[in-house]
Parts: C-alpha cells; structure tokens; sequence
C-alpha cells in the first residue's frame, strides 16, 4: 500500500526506529494483541467446556483440527505478504489449480507423489507469476492476484471439468486423514506446527523478516536504505504460491478426490485469520505467533458453535464481528493513548453501540432459528 | 494496562453474549437424527425438512435441520465433524461433492452413527445406502400416462419439447417415452414431433409457438424440462389455446402454480423432497435401531409412504427407491412451496 505523502516523514521515521530496535516494538505487540487472543481461547475454551460435555474431547479435538490446517499453511505466507504491506488473493484459486493439476495427472496414470511434485512446482510458478508481475511490473498486489484468482480457478475446470479425480492411494491421503503413529495428532497438524515454526523465525529472528516489516513500514525508505525490495516480494509471493499448492495437497488428501472447485473462498478465511491475529493490513506490523493464535481462536470458536448447532451464516457473522472489533481495538486504544476527550468518548460510543448490535443480532438469529427449527 | 483490561472486558460481554444466547432448548428425544441439505435458504430442501419433521413426530425421534452457508463441501465437512462430535443418532446427507464426503461418511460409520445419503448421493463407501428419488423409467412412463391423462381416451397428436439434443437424461426419458407409446393403452397416442428448446426460455417459447403452427391439432406437449415446461405453458396461454393445447412434464410447484391452476398445465410430475426428507428420517430409525442393515433384500415400512425393499445396483450401490414420481395438480399444488 502506497504511503500519503504527507505522512511520509512520520512513518520513515517509524521505520528506522523499527528496523533499529524490532525486538521492543513485538514485545509491546505481545502485550497488547496476543495476550488479548490467548484470553479469549481461554474463554471460549472455559464456555464451550462448560455448555458441549462434547468439546473437550481428545478425538474430536482432533478431527475438526485437520479441518483448519490448510487454510493455516496459507496463512503463514500471506502473513509475510501482509505485512509488506501486499496482499494475495489468488491462494485459493492456486490451490484449486494446483489440486486439479495433481488430480489430473494422477488421472492421466502418473505416479501420485511426481503428480504432487508436479503440482507443487506448479504452484510456486504461479506464485513466482504473481511477484514478478507485483514486483517488477510494479502492479498493484490487489489487482494482480484478483486476476490471477479468476485465472487460477479457470485453469483448474479447465483441467478437470466437472469430473473429480478420484483413487488416491492411502499412503498420499495420510497427509490429509492420518494421524502421527499411536497418537491422535493429524499429521496435517504437525506439519503445520513445524511450518509456523520455521516461519515464525524466519520473520522475527533474521534480517529476511526485518526487511519485510521495514518494507511495509515504508516502501520507498526501504529502497533508499538499501533493502532488495523486488527481490523480496518475489520471494514471498513465490513462497505463497508453494504453500498454497502445498495446502492443496493437503485438502486432496483430505478429500480422497479433487474437484476443481476445491478449496473455493478460502482466500478470505486465510486474510481474516492474519489479520484477526493483529497483522496490520496496511502493512508493517504483525506477528506470526498472533496470527498462529488467531487460528486456533477461529478454528475453536467455529467448533463449538458447531456443537451448539448454531447456523453456518452466523458463524461467519460471528467471526466478521470479530474481526471489525480487532481492527477498532487498537484505534481506540491509540485514542486514549492520544490527547482530545472528544475523540475518546467518540470512540467510547462506537465501541459500546457496536457491542449493543452485536448482543442484539445474535438474540435476534436464535429467536429466528427456533421460528425455523420447530414448525 | 487500562487498554487491556478493556479489551478483556469487551471480549468478555461478547463471548457471554454469544454463550448465554447458546443455551437455547437442547435435543432430549431418544434418537437424534440430522437431515443436512446441501445449503440452507433453499425452499427445495426446507420442503425436505418439513418431511423429516412429520416423520419425527410419528417416530418420536428429534430431527434437526442443519446446513452450512454454502453449498460447498469443505464447509459441509466442517458441520458434519461437529455432527460426529455430537454423537447424533443418524446423518441424512445431500452431499455437495460425492467424493470428498466419502472419509468424514466412513469416519461418521465407524463412529457407529449410521449415515444415509439422498437427494445427492455419497460415493458407496461413505454412506449405508443412498435414497434414490426416481429412476429413470418410471420418468420416462409417467409423462406418457399424464398425456393420456390430458387428451382423454380418445388420444390425439402429442409432441416433446426437450433440452438440448444431446442432454443425456432428457434423450433416455424420450427413448422411454417412445417405448411407452408402443404399448396398446398408448396406441391412440401420436408422437408427431421432437424439438429442443436448449433449456432457453426464449427458444423454448419460439418452439413451442411453432409447434402450434405445424401441428394445429396438437393436443399435449410434454417438456421434460423445468425450463421448457414453464416456457410451453406460458405460450400456451399467451396463444390464447388454454383448454386446447395441454402441457405436462417435469416442472417445480412454484414455477408451475399458475398455469395449473390457468390450466395451461393441469399436472405434472417431479418427487416430492417432502417425501423424501420422510423416507430418509425412517431409513434412519430402521439403521439406528437395528431393524435393518443396510443391506440389499431388507424390508421395512416408512409411515404412510408403505413397505420398501433394500436393493443395490452398480451405479448407486446400495439404495432405497423412493417411488414413482410424484404428479402434481390442482388439488395438491397449494401445499408445495419451492
């Protein structure tokens, strides 16, 4: 995102002050964002325990996981994306791509494990295309991928039609359904967490992941100080193409089958979660354990309103609400923080009439889904 | 430390909010059964729904209704693992993708919670057996009878206006058709003509207008089609030939509502998904209480729909056959909404 030039002497600054001392400023992030999504994964863990006698349960745990790891392996990317201040909506439309790919030359009679080597080659291309046409084109990211997501999804019915590729051996759908030998942790599961890992410390403890916080912080100080801005977009765009290709694989073993409206929308869940997880989508700020945390927050909330039997639409309700008051958040707390009463009670009031409308809204959907469920 | 203590603060009143609203009336039948449609908001599915619930009442079983957002089956899976993790009694599915509900279907069955497609099958492996709305002769032979229904014993010029020429199931519902008519309660019967409306509602009224021109004795066009039975009878009535000329076929109720009761259309044939929500909740109870197996040759009775009989095929496995199909009219259409 393109910084107002007025601005711009403010957050050069900001960004030198970044780069020069980046471990203070994710303490302080620490403090604010990630204690608050660690207390709400307690809370929501404590009420769902308390109102489901099915929520703590080590199996069930354990099968609605695998539901959230592929839109988790997407994320750990697009984090990166975000904040350099890009983004990428094309993640789901490649792994449509890159899953049909597979299954079509799966189809074909090629060999599972080159058909998915084949796939992810495909999609790390992809996601070259994207940075190249970001980066040395100096494209807006936005723009770019919104093509790249039609013509992703395009390439995929292309392939397959409206035929599913179908017959995968056991052995490749262990990464989708199985589970680590005598355990119930879903190997989905545990490559995600060395994933988050290797990413998480890829963006906080070398200069690659300070780069990309100085980038999004100021793009043009950040060509000025030397930093291979072009480069680096390349890189992480072609790294989000892999993960999403990678999380293909995933959801087709998880399937047993590919379709090629696969994975259909999972741009937008995989943004929410970054986001939710206090990755600033204006870039330049962001941990990758807050969107990690913010995962598991979307991933245990939408389960236990599973159990509650609440509605799908309200689901999607709930963590858009969510989402609207992480954003918020942060500007009131920057308010009160700030000098003028005025504003603060401003503030005050939006926060206090947004909390009305959402206690009002979720009266009114169980009040209309008993009028729907008892006829 | 001001600006955390209000974040917690605010999060707690949502979560509270969300939670308390939660406790809302829980199942306490013995057995619960979930019908779940492809997506919810579809008046074809709610239809369903309301079979399920008759059935329900006289089982005394609960049966909820539950569907994700969009029909698309990584949301559909997602609300089937909470349906696991509840262990309900049953899953009555229409599946968004035959292939991709095959591992949650087999995870739901070795959970020991017996699963049932209908409307849209499962692939054999993921479901007990599969409730099948019609098969594809008893389509084919209902037209046929509903257009001797409407020129009367006397019989009379008939002709079909189809899809597209190479949709394979109208093409296999008009060679039965065609087979029908050769039987002797047919013999008055003659087909003189088969056009295709591409399943375009403007060139299926422009055929249809034609046919009037070509055939002026025309007595019955039969549309095997939801899009030129609507659009035949529309230029049956905007023709002014009510009462000559006569459509039938396949259609939906609220598509068709007017030109039945005009009587453009005075009936057609489609299954009933009420019927069919029915059969699935006592297919259901007869798996979950161990009345039958699931297992071709197996007898049972579904309330007022009668006795069915478990049969398998190559194609859909192990199934149940609803029935013939359902013919709608005048006196029946008032109490369909979809």
């Amino acid at each position: 995102m393109t910084v107002p030039s007025s601005a711009e002497g403010d957050t050069l600054s900001k960004s030198l002050i970044n780069a020069a001392a980046p471990p203070r400023t994710f303490l302080a992030r620490f403090q604010r964002w990630e204690w608050m999504l660690v207390g709400l994964i307690v809370i929501v863990v404590a009420l769902n325990t308390a109102l489901s006698p099915y929520f703590l349960d080590a199996q069930n745990l354990s099968r609605t996981s695998s539901d959230f790891m592929e839109m988790g392996i997407m994320m750990l990317a697009m984090v990166f994306i975000i904040i350099t201040g890009g983004i990428d909506l094309s993640v789901a439309s490649n792994l449509g791509m890159c899953a049909s790919f597979m299954g079509w030359l799966f189809m074909a009679g090629v060999d599972i494990w080159i058909a998915a080597l084949a796939a992810l080659a495909l999609g790390t291309f992809a996601g070259f295309v994207n940075g190249t046409l970001v980066a040395r084109m100096k494209l807006p990211p936005l723009v770019v991928t919104l093509g790249t997501y039609a013509f992703y999804r395009g390439v995929a019915y292309v392939l397959l039609g409206d035929q599913a590729a179908r017959g995968y051996p056991e052995a490749f759908t262990y990464i989708g359904q199985g589970k680590l030998l005598g355990t119930l942790l879903p190997f989905s599961v545990a490559l995600f967490g060395v994933l988050a890992v290797v990413f998480g410390l890829v963006l906080h403890k070398t200069t690659f992941g300070r780069y990309l916080f100085a980038i999004g912080n100021n793009e043009n100080a950040s060509v000025y100080s030397g930093v291979p801005v072009a480069r680096i977009k390349v890189i992480i765009f072609t790294v989000s193409g892999f993960m999403a290709a990678l999380a293909g694989l995933v959801l087709a073993a998880r399937f047993g089958s590919t379709r090629p409206d696969i994975g259909n929308g999972l741009e937008l869940s995989v943004i929410t979660a970054a986001v939710l997880g206090g990755v600033d989508i204006n870039g330049g700020a962001g941990t990758m354990s807050g969107a990690v945390l913010s995962l598991f927050l979307i991933g245990l909330l939408r389960f236990g309103m599973g159990l509650l039997n609440i509605q799908g639409q309200v689901q999607g309700v709930v963590i858009g609400l969510l989402l609207i008051l992480s954003i918020l958040l942060p500007n009131v707390a920057h308010t009160f923080s700030g000098s003028g009463r005025k504003l603060q009670r401003h503030s005050l009031w939006a926060i206090i009439a947004f909390v009305v409308v959402f206690i009002a809204f979720v009266a009114f959907f169980f009040w209309s889904r008993e009028a729907v469920l008892i006829k | 430390m001001k600006h955390r203590t209000l974040y917690f603060v605010l999060a707690l009143a949502m979560v509270l909010s969300l939670a308390l609203s939660g406790c809302g009336k829980k199942a306490t039948g013995p057995l619960t059964f979930v019908l779940v449609p492809k997506n919810l908001g579809n008046p074809y599915f709610d239809t369903a729904n309301n079979g399920a619930q008759e059935a329900a009442k006289e089982l005394g079983v609960t049966v909820t209704y539950q569907g994700s957002a969009a029909a698309d089956a990584t949301q559909q899976i997602q609300l089937i693992n909470s349906l696991i993790a509840q262990k309900v009694n049953g899953l009555a599915i229409s599946a968004n993708d035959s292939d991709a509900l095959v591992p949650v279907g087999k995870d739901a069955i070795k959970a020991g919670i017996p699963v049932v497609s209908w409307d849209s099958a499962i692939g054999k492996e993921g479901r007990v057996l599969h409730i099948n709305q019609a098969v594809l002769h008893d389509i084919g032979a209902i037209e046929i009878k509903m257009a001797l229904d409407l020129t009367g014993a006397d019989g009379g010029k008939i002709a079909i206006l189809s899809a597209t020429s190479t949709a394979p199931n109208q093409n296999a519902w008009i060679e039965v058709m065609k087979e029908e008519l050769t039987k002797p309660e047919y013999a008055k019967l003659e087909l003189v003509d088969v056009v295709y409306g591409d399943d375009d509602d403007t060139k299926s009224y422009n055929e249809a207008q034609a046919l009037f021109k070509k055939y002026p004795d025309l007595k019955v066009i039969i549309a095997p089609t939801t899009v030129g039975i609507a659009a035949s009878a529309r230029a049956v009535t905007d023709a002014g030939l009510i009462g000559k000329v006569f459509v039938t076929g396949l259609g939906t109720p609220n598509q068709m509502r007017e030109y039945v009761k005009n009587g453009a259309s005075p009936e057609f044939a489609l299954w009933n998904p009420g019927d069919l929500g029915y059969l699935s909740i006592y297919v259901l109870h007869a798996l979950a209480t161990g009345e039958i197996k699931g297992v071709a040759g197996e007898k049972f009775t579904a309330g007022k729909l009668g006795e069915y009989t478990i049969q398998e095929d190559a194609d859909l496995g192990v199934n149940v056959l609803l029935g013939p199909p359902f013919v709608y009219n005048a006196d029946n259409i008032d109490q369909f909404n979809w």
